[in-house]
């Protein structure tokens, strides 16, 4: 049985950046635990052989000219901003570094 | 005139019986009517619907030439972005946006004059089956209004089926498209991947994804569709290719020396009698006009809920990654010290809903380091051997079918408490997104049960859209002429009003 | 630092590794056809694609391709026949989708190496840096955080962002590590980037200037006691400016490993910060708690398989290797190798090149950009390539000199005056009305002047001692405010009084 413990849920929140009140940790780490059981069955067909898709059509080489077109005018850019100054997106103090 | 199909419609305004002002003022009145009970939209443009019909009017005055559906009012699904309109995704992370640019697809049907009457109901984020996942409340089943409309499109379906419009857009990612036209007694059809624009729709599962077309008949259904699909240089995954002739194969309806394949898999245990009913005289029904029915065997189809349950979560693990409070969308605990972490973390906790969050943290666990090959990348592989069934099936046939979906629609709150058991409603829609090829879903009557309607799908090979609407055809003119009438008149929820 | 640096290298050898990445100079963004201008106003270059707006989707500009492949042949690379750019997750307000479109596992160029060549006390040494990798990538938006002390992320109070880099095409060239450069890591580190640098501007496919960020090196160092194979832990160095910098950094790296290994204690694994005052770098994230990028194919773009036609017609048109065209230079020039390194070490080779294109006498370019205006530069603390004096002032320098319409002395004063402001040469030479004296009647003045004031010396010089004469060259210099042709002074002066 693929298990998923409410620390593993927990770390999963931390990586997806939501916050999860402990019982709702529970409660997914329980559902989630069904669902992987049910979807962990992949496993038994994909074999070493079997290439996989990442795109259902044989696309490929697709480009754009390298043209300056219009952008949005800043207006637009900060329209739906919760918060902006100086034509600039306000944000709150950053805690972590810069990748 | 709201009773018409839009195929009518657009024969009315060219021969002046009606304006396209008239028309959409119709419409207006229906949804005020109507749509406190059935909820389908989200929000509705009364302004801007008739001023896009006063332009057709105006245009088609001036005797321009105009296209199919210039003037004919349509609800476009809430995850399309539409230029200054509220768009929400039926999600609280979204209320109030405004989006500051057009999709394509809105682009060509602004481009084509037909009024947009406003945005429709869907569970949020296109997860979901049954429109339940909606922040904003569900969709009511025109046919029953305790009852589900499908999803993640419910609100488009249910509109077509309560004649608040004749035309709506959808997006299908897993069936939610086909699913909902199947449980309210509508066409709706997903395109081949590639085939419409995905530039403008809030993505769910990126190589899964495709807004499609939805009418009250295959006819109109197939003029939506030549009106919206077509190469988009701003898409990658686009198709560069002229769009197969899609009218003339609904005109066509002929499907006399044409091998139809029914997919062994798909029809069975798990599946209502009434559906199963109803698909086997569809088939019969077929036969009886030509075709050649055959069975295939498509063995890797019962991974295919699985894989998809994996590939999508994943997808959207990555693309909801962006609603983060810092650049649009509500913005939640801002507080003096607060960082800009925790203001993620608690909008992200409070924006998304449950379905959604259970996705994402499906998704991440998939993707994660030490469990990416055993999840998401054997998924993939899956993908590869559904693809070959499909490709196999087709050597076999020139169409694959199946019944739509294994129920008619549900109660509401039936099944919200179990995700599996809702999972399970997309298991005959999921192979064709998984594949990239095109599905259409269409009404094969009434199911013996509950009286309540039931899809038959009908699947082609990828850029072969043309075919679903050839057999489509052919099989709704038959059922017509079985049925009297079209099966909507007998749309019951909504009392005397109907 | 109590360590010194000999002490380091006498009992551990570096091992390093060097990230560079590369502004590509595209008129439009990687994904989208935004502008990619340096300096603009904040938010003026942004649209839903780059913005990461719902809904929106990439395209992939060709143009950045082909500059990256032909980074890569530049490189001696391998270029994929079949290449992908995957999603690499993870959340910062600088970074739109919370996710960058990279490459992960299917790098378009692989297995290159670039030669480098530095200049020590023990002669000229090569030294072989292998590629692992050059990957496409874009940039991030930028922040200014405020309400701190300094202006940087520590302390500040909220941030303010400017997403106009953001999606602007990067380029990663990562190396293989590099063992066996010794005592020499310093330099090899610089070289190699000083080279890379060389390399990408003759390729015109970026303005390489580190000091906007066009061009940013991380470099990565471990030291592992000589003789032994066990690898150290390494750290990661970020934030290094300029190619001074890259090797200050890698030496302040050595030794604080060194000091931590030689108390007996551990090298964090983490990311560190180059501060430009001090030369040491400071502790930032750490990455032993890396952070799972959850990579995955891009589903919103194709597969790039690069036409092999293509790729040759790009191999043909790849300009002159600038170490080829450096020891063409040399030769021509009849230059030796160790004032050929001082010129590549200076920097200051380029723009020789083009005072010598200038029609400028190639000794003459380079003795004044290595002598005078170095020696400016290096008072300021800059690089003689940021003065501003341009190849076409020295150029006329040169010429003027040559046509003996200025000394020598003469042109260090125009030089300084160039640099100071005043304007370009021929403005200098008339607001300040430099002028050689070589009018035989005006230096007879001056001559008989300063003889009448030292007639004693001129007795002296008259009497044979022509070295005394200097007191009275001298003199006339200083009473023709240094414009007098000094060598013709002493000419007229000498035979004035008999010698």
């Amino acid at each position: 049985m693929a298990g998923i413990s409410r620390d593993d849920v927990a770390n999963l929140a931390r990586l997806a950046r939501i916050d999860m009140a402990p019982a709702e940790l529970d409660h997914l780490a329980s559902e989630l635990g069904v669902i992987l059981n049910a979807v962990a069955r992949v496993q038994e067909v994909a074999g070493q052989d079997v290439p996989p898709t990442s795109h259902p059509l044989p696309l490929q080489n697709v480009y754009r000219k390298d043209e300056v077109i219009q952008s949005l005018t800043p207006e637009a850019a900060l329209s739906a901003a919760p918060a902006s100054e100086g034509q600039r997106f306000k944000v709150p103090k950053i805690l972590g570094e810069e990748a | 005139m709201i009773k018409k199909s839009a195929s009518e419609m657009a024969d009315a305004l060219a021969n002046g019986e009606t304006t396209s002002v008239a028309l959409t003022q119709a419409h207006l009145d229906r949804i005020a009517e109507v749509d406190k009970d059935v909820h389908a939209f989200l929000y509705v443009d009364t302004e801007g619907a008739l001023a896009q019909a006063a332009l057709a009017d105006k245009k088609r005055a001036a005797g321009e030439k105009l296209s199919p559906l210039a003037g004919i009012p349509l609800a476009l699904k809430d995850v399309m972005v539409q230029k200054g309109i509220p768009t929400t995704c039926g999600s609280k992370m979204l209320e109030g946006w405004r989006p500051p640019y057009d999709s394509t697809v809105v682009s060509k049907l602004r481009a084509a004059d037909v009024v947009i009457l406003g945005k429709t109901n869907m569970d949020e984020f296109a997860m979901g089956s049954s429109t339940e996942n909606s922040a904003y409340g569900p969709t009511h089943n025109p046919w029953d209004l305790s009852r589900i409309p499908g999803g993640s499109g419910g609100g488009s379906s249910a509109s077509l089926a309560a004649f608040e419009a004749p035309l709506a857009i959808g997006t299908d990612t897993g069936g939610s498209i086909r699913q909902p036209a199947a449980v309210t007694g509508t066409v709706g059809v997903k395109p081949t991947y590639g085939g419409v624009s995905r530039y403008g729709l809030v993505a769910f599962s990126s190589s899964l994804d495709q807004a499609g077309p939805c009418g009250r008949t295959v006819l109109d259904t197939a003029l939506l569709h030549e009106t919206i699909a077509g190469h988009d240089p701003k898409d990658s995954t686009s198709i560069n290719a002229p769009v197969p002739a899609i009218v003339a194969a609904a005109k066509n309806g002929n499907v006399k020396g044409l091998k139809i394949g029914v997919i062994k898999e798909l029809q069975g245990e798990g599946y209502q009698t009434g559906v199963l009913n109803r698909f086997n005289e569809s088939l019969e029904l077929l036969a009886g006009l030509g075709a050649e029915i055959v069975e295939v065997s498509c063995s890797y189809f019962e991974y295919a809920l699985a894989a998809y349950y994996l590939i999508a979560p994943s997808e959207c693990s990555s693309n909801l990654a962006r609603f983060d409070a810092m650049r649009y969308g509500i913005r939640v605990g801002d507080a003096s010290g607060v960082s800009a972490e925790e203001v993620m973390n608690l909008t992200r906790e409070v924006g998304f809903g449950r379905e959604v969050k259970r996705r994402i943290i499906l998704g991440t666990y998939a993707l994660s380091s030490g469990y990416y090959d055993a999840y998401y990348g054997s998924a993939q592989k899956v993908r590869t051997l559904i693809k070959q069934d499909f490709d196999n099936a087709f050597t076999k046939a020139d169409v694959l079918v199946s019944p739509t979906a294994p129920t008619t629609a549900f109660k509401i709150g039936e099944k919200a408490d179990d995700p599996i058991a809702m999972y399970l409603n997309d298991i005959a829609t999921i192979p064709v997104n998984m594949a990239g090829i095109c599905g259409m879903s269409l009404p094969s009557g009434l199911a013996d049960e509950d009286n309540l309607p039931a899809g038959f799908q009908i699947m082609a090979p990828a850029m072969k859209d043309d075919r679903l609407y050839n057999v489509g055809a052919a099989l709704e003119t038959a059922l017509l002429s079985k049925w009297g009438a079209p099966i909507l008149s007998h749309v019951s929820g909504l009392g005397a009003r109907a | 630092m109590s360590l010194k640096y000999e002490d380091v290298i006498e009992k551990y050898e570096p091992v390093l590794g060097l990230e560079v990445h590369v502004e590509l100079g595209t008129a439009s963004k990687m994904f989208c056809g935004c502008n990619t201008i340096f300096g603009a106003e904040p938010n003026t270059q942004t649209c839903p694609v780059c913005l990461g707006l719902p809904g929106a989707l990439p395209v992939v500009n060709e143009k950045a391709i082909e500059y990256t492949i032909m980074i890569g042949l530049a490189l001696n690379c391998s270029i994929a026949p079949f290449s992908r750019f995957a999603r690499k997750n993870y959340f910062y307000p600088d970074m739109p989708k919370n996710f960058q479109t990279s490459q992960y596992d299917e790098p378009i160029c692989v297995n290159g190496f670039l030669d480098v060549e530095i200049d020590t006390d023990e002669g000229i040494k090569k030294f072989r840096v292998e590629i692992e990798r050059v990957h496409m990538e874009e940039d991030t938006g930028k922040s200014l955080h405020m309400g701190g002390a300094t202006g940087r992320i520590h302390g500040a109070d909220y941030s303010l962002l400017d997403y106009n880099r953001a999606g602007i095409p990067l380029v990663e060239i990562v190396t293989k590590i590099v063992p066996g450069t010794g005592k020499y890591a310093p330099e090899v580190a610089r070289a190699y980037v000083a080279e890379l640098r060389d390399i990408l501007r003759s390729l015109n496919v970026s303005d390489v200037k580190m000091e906007q960020g066009s061009l940013r090196c991380d470099a990565n160092v471990s030291l592992r006691l000589i003789g032994s194979d066990v690898l150290g832990t390494r750290s990661e160095t970020k934030n290094v400016n300029s190619l001074r910098s890259v090797e200050r950094a890698v030496r302040g790296e050595m030794i604080r490993h060194a000091e931590l290994l030689n108390k007996g204690e551990r090298v964090v694994q983490e990311t560190r910060h180059f501060q430009e005052d001090t030369g040491l770098t400071r502790s930032g994230r750490s990455k032993e708690q890396a952070e799972d990028y959850r990579y995955f194919p891009e589903p919103d773009l194709v597969p790039i398989v690069p036409d092999a036609t293509w790729i040759e017609t790009l191999r043909a048109a790849l300009p002159e290797k600038p170490s080829t065209h450096r020891k063409r230079l040399q030769e021509a020039w009849a230059v030796p190798d160790k004032e050929m390194a001082s010129m590549i070490n200076a920097d200051v080779l380029e723009i020789v090149e083009e005072t010598v294109n200038l029609g400028a006498d190639p000794t003459k370019a380079r003795g004044w950009w290595l002598g005078e205006i170095a020696r400016i530069a290096n008072e300021k603390e800059v690089a003689a390539t940021d003065l501003p004096i341009t190849p076409k002032d020295v150029a006329e320098i040169v010429a003027l000199v040559a046509t003996g319409a200025l000394t020598d002395k003469l042109a260090r004063q125009v030089i300084e005056a160039v640099i100071a402001g005043e304007g370009r040469p021929s403005e200098v030479i008339e607001k300040r009305g430099i002028k050689v004296v070589s009018d035989d009647g005006a230096l007879m003045v001056a001559i008989e002047k300063a003889i009448s004031a030292q007639p004693d010396v001129a007795e002296k010089v008259r009497g044979g001692n022509v070295p005394a004469a200097g007191a009275l060259i001298g003199a006339v210099m200083k009473e023709t405010k240094g414009q007098a042709d000094a060598a013709k002074v002493r000419e007229l002066l000498l035979k004035h009084l008999g010698q």
